[in-house]
């Protein structure tokens, strides 16, 4: 289905994607994981063609979409959707109207000028809406929405592309841990419901292990693990981070999930109330 | 321990000392510029600076002697000069309206970040340059020649100038317009024209529409002066009763209550949608 060919982007004399190569055979849920300036964003942005490859190949069945331009360019960003850390949605518009965003890919300019949607597309962004639990802020502003809440209608705006991936640069690191929940969860239930394909780009290896069928490793510009949840060690974690042994799953960790042992809770209790 | 704050005094006192004498110099050549200017001012001058001073006064006493005899006559000259004010206030408005339409255009395509083609930003900027740098009246001379006099000459006139000025202000406001709408609807296929419209102009449309108010004042008495050329509105009658030995003046001065007060209800009006707008921060 996705079929990831050497897949380069340099920067200068910098390499931020370096020749990375892996094939989805069917739609999946897939974390990528790493530091920051591992190449994480920048490889989804070559995906969705916000940024030019330097080399390399990316086939769609079977279409390298490297390669397309003008018309046929705006065709697949409209099949592959992005939702982003800081949402990137229009602030001063209204969230029915940001839903409404999605379709532009194949629309005319004119017919956006003049606000040009059928009552078909309203319902369905509204539909959307209340999918996603937020069908009750449909007509404020978006800027006036919360965080959770704003990353939903980005994805409510993803969803109305009717895409065939979705792309996911660090959807959850803008948020507390409770909205990261709920965030996390819509896009798992997208997948599982709609069968999407899913690539999110997480933080957190908690996160990434709990939602995801397949996690990729990158570490300076490389990819440098491939493979389920299970087969993630913390050896491995370490070394995909290049941290030592200090380094452990639960510091990272932005999960509302009780990770001190139960007894060693008790001990801290029994020390307060002495 | 003592030494500390001593030493700070007298390096407080050393800056304090440099501060006056930057002080004093800047004074000292404000002053020889002021001379020296007016000094070449007496000298070019065909009547002579100090020797016609006193003159000054002469055409405002002259306007009000012949506004005192006619007194009672200026409300129905107010109202007899009013249709000539409308055709200048219409002038002003088209040509802001006109000028703003491409003064958004030009701005856009002048904005590193928003540009469509970034290589030809300095070539919009030096368009926007030519159109401020010709003065309006240049421009509504050289139409007039050809299309003859009539309003439409000073419109286009005023309208060239006002989009290289609305231009230039308007990018500036670009710059400062968030970026991340504008990927946002570039992730799903949205065109430059979309991304422009829904991206940028909703954010940036309060500060476009208080700077094109305020352009809108100004073409007023753009729009009025250009009367005085032959492009017609209440510039052109003013011209008429302002020369000397006509015993108009009454009617001037009527003019120039007109304009008087267009300008204070357009400064008002236009200061009271400002801060509705600013207090609202919507568009």
């Amino acid at each position: 289905m996705l079929d990831v060919k050497a897949l380069t982007k340099t920067f200068g004399n910098n390499t931020a994607v370096d020749k990375v190569s892996f094939k989805v055979e069917k739609p999946c849920m897939i974390g990528i994981i790493g530091r920051s300036g591992a190449g994480k964003s920048t490889f989804l942005r070559m995906v969705n063609r916000l940024t030019d490859a330097s080399s390399g190949e990316l086939l769609f069945e079977g279409r390298n979409v490297l390669e397309l331009k003008g018309r046929a360019r705006r065709e697949w960003q409209s099949d592959c959707a992005m939702i982003f850390q800081q949402f990137n949605l229009v602030p001063r518009m209204d969230v029915v109207s940001n839903v409404l965003h999605g379709t532009l890919g194949k629309r005319s300019t004119l017919g956006t000028m003049f606000n040009l949607f059928t009552q078909d597309e309203i319902h369905k962004a509204i539909d959307l809406l209340e999918r996603l639990g937020i069908a009750e802020h449909a007509a404020k502003r978006a800027e006036a929405l919360s965080g959770g809440q704003q990353q939903r209608v980005a994805i409510a705006r993803a969803l109305m592309q009717d895409p065939k991936i979705i792309l996911a640069d660090e959807p959850i690191a803008s948020l507390d841990p409770m909205n990261a929940q709920t965030v996390m969860e819509a896009l798992r239930r997208i997948h599982e419901e709609d069968g999407r394909m899913v690539i999110a780009n997480l933080h957190t290896l908690d996160t990434a292990r709990r939602y995801c069928d397949r996690i990729i490793g990158m570490r300076d510009g490389r990819m440098v693990f491939d493979g389920t949840p299970a087969q993630l060690t913390t050896g491995v974690a370490r070394d995909i981070y290049g941290a030592d042994e200090n380094f452990s799953e639960a510091a990272t960790s932005t999960e509302i999930r009780d990770h001190i042992h139960s007894d060693e809770a008790e001990r801290l209790i029994a020390k307060v109330t002495v | 321990m003592t030494y500390i704050p001593m030493d700070t005094r007298s390096h407080y006192a050393a800056l304090v000392r440099r501060k006056r004498l930057y002080g004093g110099l800047t004074l000292g050549i404000f002053a020889l510029l002021m001379i020296s200017g007016f000094g070449l001012a007496n000298e070019r001058n065909a009547g002579g600076f100090w020797t016609g001073l006193p003159q000054i006064f002469d055409f405002p006493a002259a306007v009000w002697a012949d506004t005192a005899k006619h007194l009672a006559e200026i409300p129905a000259h107010l109202v007899h000069y009013f249709p000539a004010l409308l055709e200048t206030i219409n002038i002003a408005a088209v040509s802001t309206l006109v000028g703003a339409l491409f003064g958004t255009v030009l701005s856009l395509l002048s904005t590193r970040g928003l540009a469509p083609w970034p290589a030809m930003i300095p070539v919009f900027r030096r368009i926007m340059d030519i159109l401020r740098a010709v003065p309006e009246i240049v421009i509504a001379l050289m139409l007039i020649f050809v299309l003859g006099g009539g309003p439409v000459p000073a419109m286009i006139a005023i309208a060239f100038h006002t989009s290289g000025a609305l231009g230039k202000l308007f990018s500036e406001v670009n710059e400062n317009a968030d970026l991340k709408p504008v990927e946002g609807l570039a992730s799903v296929g949205a065109k430059w024209g979309q991304r422009m419209w829904l991206g940028v102009i909703p954010q940036v449309a309060p500060n476009y529409f208080s700077y094109g108010l305020l352009r809108f004042e100004i073409n007023i008495r753009a729009s009025a002066i250009l009367g005085f050329v032959g492009a017609g509105g209440i510039g052109y009658e003013l011209k008429n009763t302002m020369s000397w030995g006509q015993g108009k003046f009454d009617e001037a001065a009527a003019i120039f209550l007109l304009l008087f007060l267009t300008i204070v209800a357009f400064d008002q009006l236009s200061s009271y949608i400002r801060n509705r707008l600013i207090s609202e921060g919507g568009h």
